[in-house]
């Protein structure tokens, strides 16, 4: 399938690793990314606090730009955080024609408009969602080839793309926050449910209230520890920061030692897709899972045999 | 009739004894409220259950608690619906015999069972956001004309009932408990929302330079999502930061305005985010005094960044990414507009159903409020919030927010928030056009 590719910030800047890797597996899933290069920062909530309408602008653009790709199925972002921003400005824009005739006033300028149609809109998805919705459990498990047998996995949603659940379309027909829950286990690893699965990283008083800040990370990443995880999965590069660049300081705050892996979602559906580690980035991690996780044993088919001597063994390294 | 498992967290503090759940089965309706479960158990079975609740309409705002992890208030939560979240969160659609956890709300000490502490939180928070009018004088002897717009604004916070279910699942609050938070903070907008307070500026300086204030929202949305009376108490915080920011340019101690200003900044010049400039920024630039010992800080973190090749030196120094000459159009076309326009859904609700919708506009302004002779006829008819109806209550005071501060003296005469003031009489009595 064709999509709009809104990358977002952070996974072409302090997190390459993301964009590269989904890079890597976007193929393996048979997905087409068409990039939208010339479009904004989504705004993170920042801009739209600053001035709701400049940030409405901007991710009106984003959206326009999508709708000018051909044959694009949807738009895709790989960033909660980007998704959430997103669809709060998507929710205003769709809901006011008025409002929208005066954001498209703007773009006009530059030959662009949204179009908003009730039959059909706009459709932006996290990888996250599409690869539930779209591509589907079954067609992900087939195409699995090294299942991550005995690793277990800690789903690390964020915030943004699991709050507030009316504007997110989360309901029971969709329970997109059980979806980081269903592709763990779609991959053949092991959920691990601690205390912070839905809460939040931290990331957005960093400059604000540091110690705060971190003191979410930390305990976080320590109630995940205390379940027993070999590592994190986050949907978002924010978090990613929060929760692996600033783990050592985390660890400093809550005063005990870490030393979590945190993957990003592509990297863990490119490892059971059966690409190695460190095409995936994982070595440009601050808490590097190769050096944490011992992938001969954590993550090789049930067949390989012996897989549960040594699994999970690794994350106490 | 259906049957339920209701497991209630049982805590006496004063016993000694450690918690425990209690279980019981109770056979009631599907959309019978979970209320409903709690007191036909404690009226049947044991009546030492300690449940705080009162009008059980969603009213009185006392029956707050965590049902399977959610915080709200037991008196409108049905049972088939508190019962489906454990379904969701278990993978399986059974309501049937489904379990529902009853727990004391978060953030708050437990007095007994499902009974905590909300003076020792709560109400203590509320106080702390000088939580009635500081009004604007001479008060007139009649009634105090507020423009509708402004007033319609205002009742989004006004339906609050103080139940503290956000209080419950702050995730600031969790890590800092000296937060102001999302109930007391939203509080606080209801006052510099309205054009009759005299004393805008004093709060909103107040409540940015405290290290616990505004700034310290972490913007997790669980407030917004646990409020029973859409208050959206985030949201509220958010335009604190905005008239705080924007309109009042109050650089508070805590780089809450430098970071947004920095991070504005900083996507007008590069259109995606530089990350290498926004930190240094935030603290006032790399050379300033005050980024100095952060950046500092900050080195182990930056050396293992650059020493994993998350970052190279090249991109952290250079910006390889320039925003297009469109995005800076729209940067310097919406800057320079005269009044910031924002659209608030609560009070527009959605098109479609309604199809002609006024332009929202909350003007933000010190200007006196007109004041109108109650014996004159109003200027235009009222309407009802969300009506979409065009509302003919312009022309608006004065529409300009950027200029809020020169009309005000600078920050050192200003007059201290009156904090010791006996409240007036009630707030409530205002009155629309």
């Amino acid at each position: 399938m064709k999509v709009a590719y809104w990358p977002g910030c952070v996974s072409r800047g302090f997190t390459p690793e993301l964009h590269g890797s989904m890079a890597r597996v976007a193929p393996l899933l048979d997905i087409e990314l068409v990039a939208l290069d010339r479009a904004a920062c989504c705004g993170a909530g920042v801009l739209a606090e600053h001035n709701q309408e400049l940030a409405d602008t901007l991710n009106a653009r984003t959206f326009a730009l999508a709708q000018q790709v051909q044959d694009a199925e949807l738009m895709m972002n790989i960033c909660s955080t980007c998704q959430g921003a997103q669809t709060e400005c998507q929710e205003r824009l769709d809901a006011n024609s008025e409002y929208r005739a005066r954001i498209n006033q703007t773009l006009a300028d530059e030959g662009l408009s949204y179009d908003f149609d009730p039959r059909s809109p706009l459709t932006n998805k996290n990888f996250l969602w599409l690869l539930v919705e779209e591509i589907g459990l079954d067609a992900l498990k087939a195409k699995v080839k090294r299942p991550l047998t005995d690793l277990k996995v800690g789903p690390f949603y964020g915030c943004y793309i699991v709050r507030p659940t009316r504007r997110l379309g989360i309901d029971s027909e969709h329970p997109r926050d059980r979806y980081l829950h269903m592709v763990i286990e779609a991959l053949g690893g092991t959920v691990v449910d601690y205390a912070g699965v839905y809460k939040c990283c931290g990331f957005p008083i960093i400059t604000m209230n540091k110690a705060a800040s971190l003191a979410q990370a930390g305990r976080h990443l320590g109630d995940a520890l205390d379940a027993d995880a070999d590592c994190l999965v986050v949907p978002c590069p924010l978090c990613h920061l929060n929760l692996d660049l600033q783990q050592p300081a985390a660890a400093g705050v809550v005063g005990r030692d870490l030393g979590l892996p945190v993957l990003h979602l592509p990297q863990l559906v490119g490892l059971a897709l059966g690409l190695e580690p460190k095409e995936l980035g994982m070595g440009k991690h601050v808490v590097r899972p190769t050096s944490v996780i011992d992938w001969s044993t954590s993550v090789v088919a049930a067949s390989a045999g012996a897989a549960g001597a040594g699994a999970g063994a690794g994350a106490a390294a | 009739m259906a049957n339920f498992t209701l497991r209630i967290r049982r805590y006496d503090p004063g016993s000694g004894e450690a918690a425990h759940w209690d279980e019981h089965t109770v056979d009631l309706r599907p959309r019978a409220s979970v209320l409903d479960a709690i007191l036909k158990v404690k009226n049947e079975r044991d009546g030492s259950i300690g449940i705080r609740c009162s009008c059980q309409q969603g009213i009185c705002g006392s029956c707050g608690v965590r049902m399977n992890g959610k915080p709200g208030l037991a008196c409108n939560t049905h049972l088939e619906e508190a019962a489906g979240r454990r379904a969701s969160l278990s993978g399986s659609a059974q309501v049937e015999n489904a379990v529902i956890e009853v727990e004391p709300m978060g953030n708050m000490p437990v007095i007994r069972d499902l009974i905590v502490d909300m003076d020792a939180v709560h109400w203590k928070k509320i106080q702390r956001v000088t939580p009635w009018l500081l009004a604007k004088q001479p008060v007139p002897e009649r009634e105090y004309v507020v423009p509708h717009d402004n007033m319609v604004d205002v009742t989004q916070t006004m339906a609050c009932i103080q139940c503290g279910a956000c209080v419950s699942d702050c995730l600031s609050m969790e890590v800092d408990p000296g937060f102001i938070g999302p109930a007391a903070l939203a509080k606080a907008y209801r006052f510099v929302g309205d054009p009759r307070d005299a004393q805008h500026a004093e709060r909103l300086w107040d409540l940015s330079k405290d290290p616990q204030g505004i700034y310290d929202c972490t913007h997790c949305f669980n407030c917004v999502e646990a409020c029973p009376k859409d208050v959206a108490p985030m949201n509220q915080i958010m335009r604190l930061r905005r008239i705080a920011g924007s309109d009042f340019d109050l650089e508070d101690p805590n780089n809450g305005y430098r970071h947004e200003h920095a991070f504005v900044k900083n996507i007008k010049r590069n259109g995606l985010l530089h990350e290498a400039d926004l930190l240094p920024d935030s603290y006032g630039g790399k050379f300033h005094p005050r980024a100095v010992p952060e950046l500092i800080s900050s080195l182990p973190t930056v050396a293992t960044a650059l020493a994993r090749g998350k970052i190279t030196p090249q991109k952290a120094l250079t910006h390889p990414h320039k925003a297009p000459k469109e995005v800076k159009r729209i940067f310097e076309k919406i800057e320079a507009q005269e009044e910031r326009v924002e659209l608030n859904l609560y009070i527009v609700g959605y098109d479609e159903a309604e199809e002609q919708l006024d332009m929202p506009h909350i003007p933000h302004t010190d200007e006196p409020t007109p004041l109108r002779d109650p014996h004159e006829p109003p200027p235009a008819a009222s309407t009802p919030p969300g009506s979409g109806a065009a509302s003919d209550s312009k022309p608006l005071p004065e529409a300009d927010m950027t200029g809020a501060e020169e009309r005000r003296p600078p920050r050192e005469q200003w007059e201290p928030l009156r904090h010791d003031e006996a409240e007036p009489e009630s707030t409530d009595t205002e009155s629309e056009s």
